[in-house]
């Protein structure tokens, strides 16, 4: 448990819980922040870090324990309710209009108006000038955000926090897109508002910013608080253990497959956001792939799939040289993708069941017209492979739930017969029942002489079902793991890319 | 892709029933011989136009120029027909689809390979081909006595009791059943207007589908240029004018989606059917011309309605589930 600051801190959670479709986010949560310091919160993806964020800020309401402010319970019903109890948070993707000023923006939705109603631009744009001066910006208050870079939009965030007195910031891997000058830059703010008073969350994967801004950490995992303390008395390696030290006995089902001749030999390749990267895969191989946010794994991915126009490198199947340039012609080779995005780039949701799982494979269906009858049979297969609960085959993917529709995603593709399988993030957001069907179906595969690309961010996940990682940062392979090397610290500390392996305890 | 009766469908026959009976006791000519004429081959050109828009609805486009392509196409056979009066009626459909072809092709090459959105082109088009009918005509008319005498005969002949052009349209609405429900390209319109992104990761050529969708609506729409002229026997600039927005109209009446990726074949005959009684009929029982413009704009206002809540409480569901996924994740 962790040990409660001296003062009754601004801001703190108290045995938070939070379900959604009956998969568990938070899990009696305890967060703590007092004022004037700077918390960092840790955890692997799918620790429950956003879900504790939106909470903070009024988008979700949770379904038990208390929200305490100054030691006085609230309630927040909507975000607008944050902002009033002095709550701001500056998140990971900029939430901006971009076609509107910089002033605008920061007095988005509380703009300020003269005696008969009218919006006071002439005491906005003062108003924001001055926010921006006391963050030491020389920011143009009537510039459009779209001409600005990243990091300028950040501060505009951060303006926007501090013009409603936010006694509360929190920042949600607000470094992710700035480069090592910009990190510097927002690190002499967060300084000059903690020593303000205001008591401000920093949520970072990075172990050298954390250690190099925050004064206490709050470690969650799978939607507990797993460790909080002074940052002073915490080493990098307890922090990583604290996160990705849970229970071997979840593991997943790893199937022993004899691993063949190499399918898939990429060497020197560069694309937009990815370079010089080289791997090989192997038949009944599962080689997964783990970094951070933006380390290119999804970029690469997509490069091999014809997505992304590959500049430099070269790519062989079955030691051929293949030069996709379309994801038709990645299809026609026998290599398929899942995308990490369902919603928007994988199940067609208006569509039945039917039409999506046979959609990639039409051209095998039809000649002149469908084959109607055939078309029956494949839906019948995967949804029996799958074990895909619908009501039957023309029910629309909307209504499947999560794991369903991911379940006809990756069915689609396996319609097609494919060798070479990209799997972006399987088992994102679903239950852990189909988590479970899902890493089955991998082990099934590659016993049926599939190889798998396995892109994860989930530790236990790679550890389980990998037969080697691969591991990215800044668009880089910097370490490839053999299975009887797996060790979660190690890939963690490559990802991170900040110690060697050998310097952690 | 064939589905029994629909919910929404059941209700619209049921709206129409009522209002054909409605109509019938105000003025029961409506239901003479020559009135249900009248209103089956009207009606059969606005379903076979309302099934080529559909088309480009589906694909989360729209095809805004069809009315003037028809009239630009109309005037250009009325045109040849009084140069040419023995001209075979063979190839009079021939040069309607040709050129309804081309026309249809500019669209597909602004939308499809230049990549502009569909409304703004058409749009733009809409104006252009109706500017060529008064540049190709000098902005005189083509009348009844001008024409060929083949030319003005054939759509309005009768094979079984129905004029050709019902039986035109009958093909037409068939091929289009056809392609939309039993061959790849019409399914894969379907995945096009569902989830553009989705439907390039499974390798749908999106450019191809676009263009051949904007091709089809230009040939059909030459075609039936050439039916609208010869039917009334009068080619001028101002052939059909607005009968794009009565294609609109008639899918949306029959459920097909705006924003793409839904709508069927009996749907859109279902709203087309009752676009067209109800512009038919409203005159026949002394609506004021007036009264006639506000009560299909509110008839058509109350499919939108009904739609939008369908989609509403669908959508409640489509957006909770990946919220949902996100914030397991």
């Amino acid at each position: 448990m962790p040990t409660p600051p001296a003062e009754t801190p601004v801001l703190a959670l108290e045995g938070i819980k939070k379900q959604f479709d009956g998969v568990k986010a938070l899990d009696g949560v305890e967060l703590q922040l007092p004022a004037g310091q700077v918390v960092a919160l840790v955890g692997e993806n799918g620790a429950g870090k956003s879900t504790a964020v939106k909470i903070m800020t009024g988008i979700h309401r949770p379904d038990a324990g208390r929200i305490l402010i100054r030691g006085a319970p609230v309630e927040l019903h909507r975000a607008s309710d944050a902002w009033r109890h002095g709550i701001a948070a500056v998140h990971q993707e900029t939430v901006m209009f971009d076609e509107l000023s910089v002033a605008e923006n920061i007095f988005a939705g509380h703009l300020i108006r003269n005696r008969i109603g009218l919006v006071d631009w002439s005491g906005m744009r003062r108003r924001a000038t001055e926010v921006l001066r006391s963050l030491d910006s020389d920011l143009d208050a009537d510039a459009p955000v779209r001409t600005l870079s990243v990091a300028q939009k950040h501060m505009v965030e951060i303006a926007r926090a501090l013009s409603h007195d936010s006694r509360v910031l929190i920042m949600d891997e607000p470094t992710a897109a700035l480069s090592a000058h910009e990190i510097d830059e927002l690190f002499v703010i967060v300084r000059r508002l903690a020593a303000r008073g205001t008591a401000i969350l920093f949520i970072s994967h990075k172990f050298d910013e954390i250690f190099a801004i925050a004064d206490r950490y709050t470690v969650f995992r799978d939607g507990s608080c797993v460790g909080a303390g002074p940052i002073a008395e915490v080493t990098q390696g307890e922090l990583v253990s604290l996160m990705v030290g849970r229970p071997i006995t979840e593991l997943f089902p790893k199937a022993q497959v004899a691993i063949g001749e190499p399918v898939l030999e990429v060497t020197g390749l560069w694309s937009d956001d990815v370079e010089d990267i080289s791997f090989t895969l192997h038949r009944g191989e599962v080689l997964g792939f783990y970094g951070l946010v933006g380390a290119g794994r999804t970029e690469l991915m997509e490069a091999l799939f014809g997505l992304r126009p590959v500049t430099r490198g070269e790519v062989r199947l079955h030691r051929e040289p293949l030069a996709v340039r379309s994801p038709r012609g990645a299809i026609d080779r026998g290599m398929v993708y899942v995308p990490e995005d369902r919603q928007r780039h994988g199940a067609i949701l208006a569509l039945s069941v039917a039409d999506n799982v046979t959609l990639p494979s039409l051209s095998r269906l039809s000649r002149l017209f469908l084959d109607e009858a055939a078309e029956r049979a494949m839906t019948r297969q995967i949804v029996e492979r799958l074990a895909v609960k619908c009501a039957g085959p023309r029910q629309r993917v909307a209504d499947l739930s999560g794991g369903n529709q991911q379940k006809v995603v990756i069915g689609k593709w396996l319609a097609t017969r494919p060798q070479i399988l990209i799997l972006d993030e399987p088992t994102k957001g679903i239950d852990v029942g189909s988590k479970a069907a899902v890493h089955g179906l991998i082990s099934e595969l590659v016993q049926d002489g599939l190889s798998v690309l396995l892109v994860s961010s989930e530790l236990p996940e790679l550890l389980g079902v990998a037969d080697r990682v691969v591991v990215m940062s800044r668009g880089r392979v910097v370490r490839v793991l053999a299975r009887a090397e797996l060790d979660a610290r190690d890939i963690v500390t490559a990802a991170t890319g900040s110690t060697p392996a050998g310097a952690l305890p | 892709m064939i589905s029994p009766l629909h919910r929404r469908d059941a209700v619209l026959v049921a709206t129409l029933c009522v209002m054909v009976a409605a109509i019938a006791i105000r003025a029961p000519v409506f239901l003479s011989a020559a009135s249900l004429d009248t209103l089956i081959t009207d009606g059969g050109i606005l379903a076979m136009m309302a099934l080529v828009q559909m088309l480009a609805l589906v694909t989360g486009g729209i095809d805004l120029s069809i009315a003037a392509s028809m009239a630009l196409v109309g005037m250009v056979t009325a045109l040849v027909s009084r140069a040419h009066p023995e001209l075979p009626v063979a190839l009079t459909v021939a040069i309607a689809l040709a050129l309804g072809l081309v026309l249809g092709a500019i669209n597909g090459v602004l939308i499809a390979a230049v990549r502009m959105p569909p409304i703004v082109v058409t749009l733009g088009t809409m104006s252009l081909y109706r500017g060529a009918v008064f540049l190709v005509s000098g902005g005189a008319w083509v009348n009844a006595h001008e024409f060929g005498p083949g030319y003005l005969a054939f759509p309005t002949a009768r094979t079984l009791g129905l004029t050709h052009i019902v039986w035109i349209a009958a093909i037409v609405i068939l091929a289009g059943h056809v392609l939309l429900n039993h061959a790849r390209a019409g399914r894969e319109l379907y995945a096009l207007g569902g989830n553009r992104s989705a439907a390039r990761y499974v390798g749908i050529d999106e450019s191809r589908a676009l263009m051949r969708v904007y091709c089809l609506t230009g040939a059909i729409s030459g075609l039936a240029g050439y039916l609208w002229v010869a039917r009334y026997a009068v080619a001028y600039t101002e052939t059909a004018l607005g009968f794009e927005l009565q294609t609109v109209a008639a899918c949306v009446i029959g459920g097909v989606s705006v924003a793409g990726g839904k709508g069927r074949v009996l749907g859109c005959l279902l709203g087309a059917a009752f676009l067209v009684i109800l512009l038919n009929s409203l005159p026949m029982i002394d609506v004021s011309p007036f009264w006639q413009m506000a009560i299909s704009g509110a008839a058509i206002l109350a499919a939108v309605i009904v739609n939008s809540r369908d989609e509403a409480r669908r959508g409640k569901v489509i957006l909770q589930r990946p919220g949902a996924a996100k914030e397991a994740a």
